[in-house]
């Protein structure tokens, strides 16, 4: 979330598409209403189905599954067509004005560079314009056919409203009700917020849905503002925490890029990925990127990482390809993987086509499944009937089972989706012998030190060298943690010289061995160290911050400045910057929120900006981007630099209506595997549109273990419209078997009014939904796993799976 | 006039049909508490802490019973809404308002156990046997496959015949702990369920 929960209470209209808030997440949700009780804000849902949050909603429109790109399309068509824009904004807070760089194309599906053969875009063309100043060239009248603004206009002049409900199935007239609303918000005293979550990342087109929603909200001028923003609506209770934690291959720690096997060198590392200034004053926050860089490396390996070895950046490994958890089960499917340690994950219940999931974990030497509950991923290899139908004495993976904690037994920082660290305390044990994770991980890390230490072996110095201060090495304090990655100072930090004033001398800023409260302290000479820069302060001087309860509220817009501790530098709203006008005023006098005093930027938050960077600087809101604006045209997506729609991999059209490009009907950079694209159904075999979802009563496979949520949810269905279920004779309750081209499930067929077929580009296309959360394990009823059904394909940027679009049969079981 | 009541005969008196509040009012307050059995809550130790599912992260209350006393472990019997949290303002859904069945369901794991190759059934081990196997079988692939240079002569000190998936549900600081020490034996293939 750019914004804060609470915060959706200072908004004038919800957007909810891609989500349903109402019901998974319910808490989260209530400050929807307040903002229809207390502002009179308006309510709009769009979604396949009738949902609980579009029950409550002042406009309801449905869509079909995987359609979001057209619609979102057609709203950026709608308002630069009438001019529904906050043009002050557009011009001074986005790349509306660049121009874009000769060679740029887009012409039947396929923008300017694809390779078909690799599947992939050489993007020589895409991009700004750079003048031999070394700064982009800018039209401000947005008039050159070759700026931003314009290319935008001309590549969605295509979705017009009667495109919009061919390839949507939405009416016409709703669409149009909605892009009105969502119009009216462009006037500088109206915001409009968006509020998704799973229902627009889980696509091959996920990102582009997300950054066509982010365009709109550019150009309506709701970025920044107190009621506005971006929010994704998250799924896990510290799935941000663990994101910034980068427990991924792409990067580390605080989203700082991985080092890649073409990286020759630490120089040239640290080259690539150092920000420079694309306009002039721009702040192009990533210039720190080796302050940031070089204080991880302290925090790691401390004394062995030294000026003379590169601050050991010959220890960190260099990816050479994506690792990304598809790319590594396809690695295992290969059989290119020995062994796998699994923490608190479920990838039989969570991965698309569980056929080849159990293939790929068969295939492994060892497994380490570290969980506090029994999870199907550990039992993978046992026989539950038809449920899953393996032979034991085949499976030769040797599996361990590791008892852990949950939540309630274990002490720490969660962070929330408003990026809100909250500290928790352990209230209890776990039963039996259940250990933290940190624990776990600890205890194996030392016996593999020592063994290395002992016998020897395969490059033993990023391991013997690593640091390890804490004071019981089988088991860090929390507290310890908190601390290693807040950061602080090795030696003294003494300021720096003014080369304007060279008599006077250096004064001590930070004393040697004290926490730093802000990564503005960090340097990159080794005298710092900072296990992640964004949570830099999250343990200062003055304590663990994010154990703070204060919720007072002083100005009402719902900052909680001293509960818990927000990344990064405790502020709460992101690019608040742009809260004000280019002047420095605010935009709406009801919602102050930052503004320049003649002095400094001041106001109920951290500023996003330099405090002293006076409004005639033009120092752009989007401090993080070297252009120092927000970005229409993005050069960083895979598929394009405008999001364009394309038919989900398994299309209920079987042609994509926005192109005549055969190659064109699915996002054409998304990464297929041999044997997957095999695997993808046709309309033909399999006419109905599927998608997955969660109940409120649950969460994921985990509630399927707890008494109280399997009393209220307690076996598995499928859930179909009237109108199909009367095409196919089904009666509610009658046992339907759900098949796709990977698998089938069983279930009881749940037949209601909330889902209904929809017209599309000629035929009525109806859809089955499938609720996730049963399996072979819990004290539920158990079920078929529904992910024995979904395809193994993900989107081109994220390689999040297509959970929410694909094609199934349905039959009596 | 000096009145004692014990709380049970506090409690006898207002049964009688005297209003307690307003006997309270009289003075006649009890003064021991001996021999009932009081609000259950009254006896516990209150825990902060954050609902495990959603990221609303709603504000949680955790109630443990047991003295603190050395050998007796506290159980959590009871959880609500913080009304104190400022977005959840002590309110749960029925995810979180069950959050105290996950955390005693039946199906927790409670023992290391290992599933050799082939067999059909768990065996129970200790924790040293089972993390000692594993770092062995660690160690054995990390030699044997590790990378030590690329072509062209970079140093590139990967490993990735092993891979590591990562918990969304973990703390920050074991997240942390898992990242640092997995980096630091050169695996690339990492992942976290944050991806899906
Ligand atoms: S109680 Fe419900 S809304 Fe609150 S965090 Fe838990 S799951 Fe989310």
């Amino acid at each position: 979330m750019t914004n804060s929960w609470v915060d959706i209470k200072n908004t004038d209209l919800v957007l909810i598409m891609g989500g349903n808030a109402a019901e998974a997440h319910p808490c989260g949700f209530k400050w929807v209403t307040e903002a229809m009780q207390t502002r009179k804000a308006k309510l709009i849902v769009v979604d396949p189905r009738f949902t609980r949050s579009a029950a409550v909603a002042d406009t309801y429109a449905p869509i079909r599954v995987g359609s979001d790109i057209a619609f979102l399309g057609g709203v950026i068509n709608y308002l630069l067509s009438i001019d529904k824009i906050h043009t002050e904004y557009v011009k001074a807070y986005t790349d509306a004005t660049f121009m874009t760089k000769e060679g740029y194309n887009f012409d039947n599906g396929f923008f300017s560079g694809y390779n078909a053969e690799k599947r992939v875009y050489d993007k020589a063309t895409w991009g700004y314009e750079v003048g031999k100043d070394g700064f982009v060239v800018v039209d401000e009248t947005m008039q050159d056919p070759r700026c931003v603004f314009q290319q935008m206009k001309k590549h969605y002049a295509r979705y017009t409203p009667e495109v919009v409900e061919k390839v949507t199935g939405t009416p016409k007239a709703s669409f149009l009700k909605i892009a009105e609303q969502m119009g009216a918000t462009s006037a500088p005293n109206k915001v409009m917020t968006i509020l998704y979550a799973l229902g627009w990342t889980e696509h091959s087109v996920g990102s582009q849905n997300i950054r066509t929603m982010a365009m709109i909200q550019l150009l309506l001028g709701n970025m920044g503002r107190p009621g506005g923003g971006v929010n994704a609506l998250r799924g896990h209770a510290n799935v941000q925490g663990i994101t910034d934690m980068c427990l991924y291959s792409d990067v580390l720690p605080g989203y700082l890029g991985a080092p890649l096997d073409r990286d020759t060198s630490r120089e040239e590392y640290l080259k690539r990925l150092t920000g420079k200034p694309l306009r002039p004053n721009q702040m192009a926050f990533t210039q720190n990127f080796p302050k940031w860089h070089t204080s991880q490396q302290k925090a790691w390996w401390g004394d062995a990482a030294t000026k003379d070895n590169d601050f050991a950046y010959d220890y960190l490994p260099k990816k050479d390809a994506a690792y990304d958890v598809l790319h590594m089960f396809e690695l295992m499917h290969q059989g290119k993987m020995n062994g796998f340690v699994c923490q608190g994950f479920n990838p039989l219940a969570a991965l698309p086509n569980k056929k080849k999931i159990t293939a790929a974990m068969s295939k492994l030497k060892y497994m380490v499944v570290a969980d506090p509950l029994e999870t199907e991923t550990s039992e993978f290899w046992k026989n539950f009937g038809p449920l899953n139908d393996v032979k034991p004495e085949e499976i030769k993976t040797t599996v361990f089972r590791l008892p852990t904690t949950t939540f309630a037994e274990e002490t720490g920082s969660f962070t929330n989706s408003s990026r809100t660290l909250q500290w928790k305390e352990k209230a209890a044990d776990a039963p039996g012998e259940g250990k933290p994770d940190s624990e776990i991980m600890a205890r194996l890390f030392v016996k593999i030190r020592e063994m290395y230490k002992k016998d020897g072996g395969k490059a033993p110095e990023p391991i013997v060298n690593l640091s390890w201060p804490y004071q019981v090495a089988d088991a860090p304090n929390p507290g310890e943690i908190m601390r290693e990655f807040s950061g602080r100072a090795l030696v003294d930090l003494m300021s720096i010289p003014d080369p304007k004033k060279p008599e006077e001398k250096p004064t001590l800023l930070v004393a040697g061995g004290t926490q730093l409260t802000a990564f503005a302290q960090l340097r990159d000479d080794g005298s710092t160290a900072c296990g992640n820069w964004l949570y830099c302060g999250s343990w200062s001087p003055a304590g663990n911050l994010t154990a703070r309860r204060d919720n007072s509220d002083p100005s009402g817009l719902g900052v909680f400045q001293n509960w818990g501790y927000s990344w990064p530098a405790n502020r709460r709203i992101l690019y608040n910057r742009a809260s004000a006008d280019p002047a420095g005023k605010h935009w709406d006098p009801s919602r102050k929120y930052l503004s320049w005093n003649g002095k400094a930027w001041a106001g109920v938050d951290v500023p996003d900006m330099r405090p002293n960077a006076a409004p005639e600087e033009n120092v752009g809101p989007f401090i993080m981007n070297p252009e120092g604006v927000a970005r229409l045209h993005a050069i960083g997506m895979a598929e394009g630099p405008f999001p364009e729609h394309y038919e989900p991999f398994e299309t209920p059209l079987g042609v994509n209506p926005m192109n005549t490009n055969p190659k064109a009907i699915s996002n054409p950079a998304a990464r297929v595997y041999k044997g997957d694209m095999e695997a993808f159904g046709k309309a033909a075999e399999f006419p109905y549109a599927a998608t997955t979802y969660r109940l409120t009563e649950h969460q994921h496979y985990w509630t399927k273990h707890s008494r109280s949520n399997a009393i209220v949810q307690p076996a598995p269905f499928v859930e179909i419209g009237e109108d199909l279920a009367k095409e196919k004779g089904f009666k509610n309750g009658d046992m339907v078997k759900v098949k796709s081209n990977r698998g089938e499930v069983k279930a009881a067929v749940v037949v209601t009014k909330r889902m209904k077929g929809l017209n599309v580009n000629g035929k009525v296309v109806h859809t089955v939904g499938i609720p996730i959360h049963w399996g072979f394990k819990g004290v539920t009823q158990n079920g078929y796993l529904a992910n024995s059904l979904t395809p193994y394909v993900g989107d081109a940027n994220s390689q999040t799976p297509e959970y929410k679009a694909f094609l199934v049969n349905i039959e009596k079981a | 006039m000096d009145v004692k009541v014990s709380r049970r005969q506090f409690f006898k008196i207002s049964a009688g049909g005297m209003a307690g509040s307003s006997l309270a009012l009289l003075g006649y307050a009890p003064t021991a508490a001996a021999d009932v059995r009081s609000f259950k809550l009254a006896r516990t130790t209150e825990h902060r802490s954050t609902c495990p599912y959603c990221s609303v992260s709603c504000g949680l209350i955790m109630y443990t019973i047991g003295d603190k006393s050395k050998n007796i472990k506290p159980v959590i019997m009871h959880v609500e809404g913080d009304p104190d949290h400022p977005v959840n303002r002590g309110t749960l859904c029925p995810k979180g308002a069950g959050v105290l069945d996950m955390i005693h369901s039946p199906n927790r794991v409670k023992y290391p156990q290992v599933r050799e190759a082939g067999f059909s059934e768990w065996k129970r081990i200790s924790w040293e046997e089972a993390l000692t196997r594993i770092a062995k079988l660690m160690k054995e692939d990390r030699d044997a496959n590790f990378i030590e240079k690329n072509a062209a002569g970079t140093t590139v000190n990967r490993w990735n015949t092993t891979g590591f998936l990562a918990s969304s549900a973990s703390s920050n600081e074991s997240g942390y702990i898992s990242v640092k020490t997995m980096r630091a034996m050169g695996i690339v293939a990492l992942d976290t369920q944050a991806r899906i």
